[in-house]
């Protein structure tokens, strides 16, 4: 079956079947060199994996879901972690399981830590290294332990960075495999890697080392001590030390970052020696395979050991249009989600508050012409400062919460890969807040109908005398909690139309109590923290706490830019009033382009924009009616209503109670109708969006990834949710 | 005449190597067909098929249980007038209890792993097909059909 191969029967025609950083281990090893000892789970062990448990059909049906051209990253890794999830949750086949147990047992001692790495065929070839977009595990023990990671790895085949990378990788889901090299750890006592051609100066060689383990080094967590050697001769050039304070070391579960012994601190972890030794290696390595290397050694004593050795190729440079770059670099560490958290909410989100509240300040009708075109562009230059905190500093922190949930899905291998977002929705998010005060509202009006009969007449005439006190003091306090765009933009009455439908809405239907969901929440996160002990134990819980801050991040930040924008479109819509005759016959477009227009027409009084021609949608001689569509489940349930397809905020006002909430993408200010709503349904994909995130808040079904989905469905039309699914029936 | 053994073998031989069915269904006299993965039980008197209950296959046969599904191995060549097999199974079905489900979904999961997780969906409904005939139809133009008593 040869499902596993060890190191001393390795050959070049398993190549396919052990990939290339298996082979070239087990051809370093023939050589001479020094390598800790290994097997190889080949790929036929994959294949029958995914053959007899059907995965390999599920991950075609996953994967063809949607064209790749479609999906957001956020798709990307929401479909990748649906696929780990099934690598993790499918039960291997017992005769594989006994095999692998075997193999490992044969091999190893019960006691030996090893490391489960990925070596995927073709992922090592010259051209085309692809270093880091597959897992491995460093200092496992016991066949449970190594068969788990085995797992991972194979999962990490479908990652979401090997997904990004599909082409350069020819990923394809009948024929890509993935083969694991189960390796004994050498707990060295320092480690590093050798290019033997510098990737920036093709006349030197460059050497980086760590104390401990060089997985600190790999991971960027530890700096290294960097030496720069003439290629050809070996000679010193250069070296630049690095501040040495911690190494990575083995831990009972894992590794972990210790402190560096204060004697070593102000030494370096290679001597002159070492540094002849690592280098003759890499050369030697570079001439065995006739090119040139980066070479991962780690020194046990004075015996040097070969990690891994793959061809030096140049992946990663990048045109400046390819942005996946800017994705990968979203998966942060522990230690840099929790800085990125301190600035976010002591410094960031304090900011924003204070600049919104600044900006409310200046008396938009006392200003000029002139003065308010000037207002309108300092307006835009602020939010635009902003947006651009929102991409380099808020959208990474809340992919945060993409973290716990992978090590939420090790730890406790659930059914339902989104089980964990369950354990961060305990938190206030400030969109739920207001829809509890709008509930509070319409309980009101629910308690005396009517007397609120012509609730909009007394409010637009300014009738106290008719209106409830408690009623009008919350309906105050509400606009003055919440004066985001959404409401704040429809200036021309006290209390905008769009509000007083949502509550008279509210008003009738019984009240919609939050579901309550503590109880089995608090025993998911007790039997989540049951999978932990010692420091492992804090450890989660820390990273619990840090998932839900970003969790809760998702939703606030948007209402805080918001504010922002909102005093941008405040200002727009004061100088579009003074500029009305003008405006009269301008279909106005979206909100950057308005106020470039609008500031011109301030500047010059003669200037009128021109519209665009409409194109007119020829008649079709056919008629095309969808019937399914098909998109991401992201929140459990089934239900049935009448589409309301929201595409402006006009619509917002019409919506009905019980009605299927249809749009393009769920925007934070958007989500005060989500309580009226049956389900939810957007074009915009992925399980940590606005509309994912508080229809799973509601327990409401939600499908979202449906392309097209606003011009498929009209509004009015009869529609089935089917959230557990992801199926969008019409009719 | 063959025997009715002989005629089961040759269904049985059928439905191992076909994993698809086109279910037959009408709405109010409109016929309505469907591509079904399927799996029969082992004395062949019982089909399954799993779907959505939002599809208009389920509307059909939630408003009249009577049915036809048809399994076949043409391959899309010529040689199929000769070689290939058509089996045309006519009963009613009924969705399966969530406790009865248990007892077959086995079965059909051997047959269709990859189909796990859609019929563990809540909204998925687990057919079951009681067979009353069965009209096996090969070189060209001969059929038999196989009664099966209730």
């Amino acid at each position: 079956m040869n499902w596993i191969v060890t190191l001393d029967n390795i050959d070049s025609a398993k190549l396919p079947l052990v990939g290339g950083k298996a082979y070239a281990l087990a051809y370093l090893a023939r050589n001479g060199f020094k390598v800790p000892p290994l097997v190889s789970v080949t790929t036929r062990a994959y294949h029958h994996f995914v053959s007899e448990t059907g995965l390999r059909e599920t991950i075609a049906l996953e994967l063809n879901r949607k064209s790749f051209a479609d999906m957001r990253w956020e798709e990307i890794w929401d479909a990748a972690l649906r696929i780990r999830n099934l690598f993790l949750t499918k039960a291997i086949p017992p005769d594989l399981q006994a095999a692998l147990s075997e193999g490992f047992s044969q091999n190893f001692d019960r006691q030996d830590a090893v490391v489960v790495r990925s070596s995927a065929p073709g992922e090592d070839a010259a051209g085309s290294s692809f270093a880091g977009l597959h897992e491995s595990y460093v200092n496992l023990k016991g066949a449970k332990a190594v068969l788990h990671h085995i797992r991972l790895v194979w999962a990490s085949l479908w990652s979401d960075a090997a997904l990004l990378y599909r082409q350069e990788l020819g990923l394809d889901i009948e024929t890509s495999a993935m083969a694991v090299i189960i390796q004994k750890i050498v707990a060295g006592r320092c480690s590093g890697v050798a290019f033997t051609q510098s990737p920036t100066d093709d006349t030197q060689a460059v050497i980086e080392a760590v104390y401990g383990l060089n997985q600190g080094l790999v991971d960027g967590d530890i700096a290294p001590d960097r030496w720069t050697l003439n290629r050809r001769t070996g000679q010193l050039l250069a070296h630049s030390a690095a501040k040495r304070d911690a190494y990575m070391a083995p831990d009972s579960d894992g590794i972990k970052q210790r402190p560096l012994a204060s004697a070593l601190i102000d030494q370096a972890p290679l001597k002159a020696n070492d540094i002849k030794l690592v280098f003759d290696t890499a050369q030697a390595s570079e001439q065995l395979f006739d090119s040139p290397q980066d070479v991962e050694w780690t020194f046990e004593g004075d015996m040097l050991y070969v990690l891994q050795s793959r061809p030096i190729t140049t992946l990663h440079k990048q045109n400046e249009k390819d942005s996946r770059s800017w994705y990968l670099s979203l998966s942060r560490s522990f230690e840099n989600l929790k800085s990125l958290r301190q600035q976010i909410e002591s410094k960031l989100i304090p900011e924003m508050i204070a600049v919104a509240a600044l900006l409310a300040e200046t008396q938009l009708s006392d200003l000029a012409n002139a003065e308010l075109a000037k207002e309108i562009e300092h307006r835009q230059s602020v939010f635009k400062k902003w947006v651009d905190v929102y991409w380099a500093e808020f959208i990474p922190f809340a992919h945060g919460v993409r973290l716990f949930g992978q090590i939420y899905n090790d730890a406790v291998c659930p059914t339902d890969p989104y089980e964990f977002m369950d354990l961060l929705g305990a938190t206030q998010m400030l969109s739920l807040e207001r829809n509890q005060l709008l509930e509070e509202l319409a309980d009101i009006i629910r308690q005396n109908p009517a007397a609120f009969a012509n609730l909009e007449t007394d409010l637009a005439n300014d009738n106290r005398s008719n209106l409830d006190a408690s009623f009008l003091a919350k309906l105050h306090d509400f606009t003055a909690r919440f004066s985001e765009q959404t409401f704040a933009t429809d200036q021309k009455k006290p209390f905008p139309a769009i509000l007083i439908n949502v509550i008279k809405e509210m008003a009738t239907r019984p009240p919609a109590a939050m579901p309550d969901h503590a109880n089995t929440v608090e025993q998911k996160i007790q039997h989540f923290f049951s999978k932990f002990s010692g420091p492992k134990l804090q450890e989660a819980k820390e990273m619990l706490d840090l998932a839900r801050a970003s969790y809760q991040l998702r939703d606030d930040d948007n209402i805080y830019l918001d504010r922002i924008e909102a005093c941008l479109q405040a200002a727009l819509d004061e100088g579009s009033t003074r500029l009305k005759n003008r405006l009269q016959k301008w279909a106005i477009p979206e909100l950057h382009e308005a106020a470039k227009e609008v500031v011109r027409m301030l500047r010059d009084p003669h200037y009128v924009p021109r519209n665009q021609p409409r194109t007119q949608n020829k008649q079709a001689s056919y008629r095309l009616q969808a019937r399914q569509l098909i998109g991401q489940p992201a929140g459990p349930g089934l239900a049935k209503g009448s589409a309301r397809v929201v595409v402006s905020k006009d619509d917002l006002a019409e919506f009905k109670n019980g009605e299927v909430l249809i749009c393009d993408a769920v925007d934070p200010n958007m989500t005060f109708v989500v309580p009226l709503a049956s389900a939810v349904v957007e074009r915009r994909g992925g399980m940590l969006i606005h509309g994912a995130i508080i229809a799973r808040e509601y327990g409401l079904p939600c499908v979202t990834g449906v392309p097209d989905v606003t011009r498929a469905i009209r509004s009015g039309d009869p529609v089935t949710v089917d959230g557990y699914l992801g199926i969008v029936t019409i009719g | 005449m063959e025997d009715s053994e002989k005629i089961k073998a040759h269904l049985r031989q059928l439905f191992d190597i076909q994993k698809l069915a086109v279910l037959a269904t009408h709405q109010t006299g409109q016929p309505y067909a469907s591509l079904v993965a399927f799996a029969a039980s082992q004395d062949l008197k019982h089909l399954f098929f799993a779907t959505p209950r939002t599809t208009r296959k389920f509307a059909n046969v939630t408003a009249d249980a009577r049915v036809a599904l048809l399994v076949d191995s043409r391959s899309n060549r010529e040689v199929d007038f000769h070689e290939a097999m058509a089996a045309t199974a006519t009963g009613e079905v009924r969705e399966l209890t969530t406790v009865e489900r248990r007892a077959h979904t086995a079965l059909y999961l051997k047959r269709h792993p990859h189909l796990e997780e859609f019929v563990a969906s809540p909204s998925c409904a687990f057919m079951q097909v009681a067979v009353h005939c069965y009209y096996l139809v090969r070189q060209f133009q001969k059929v038999v059909e196989l009664h099966i008593q209730p």
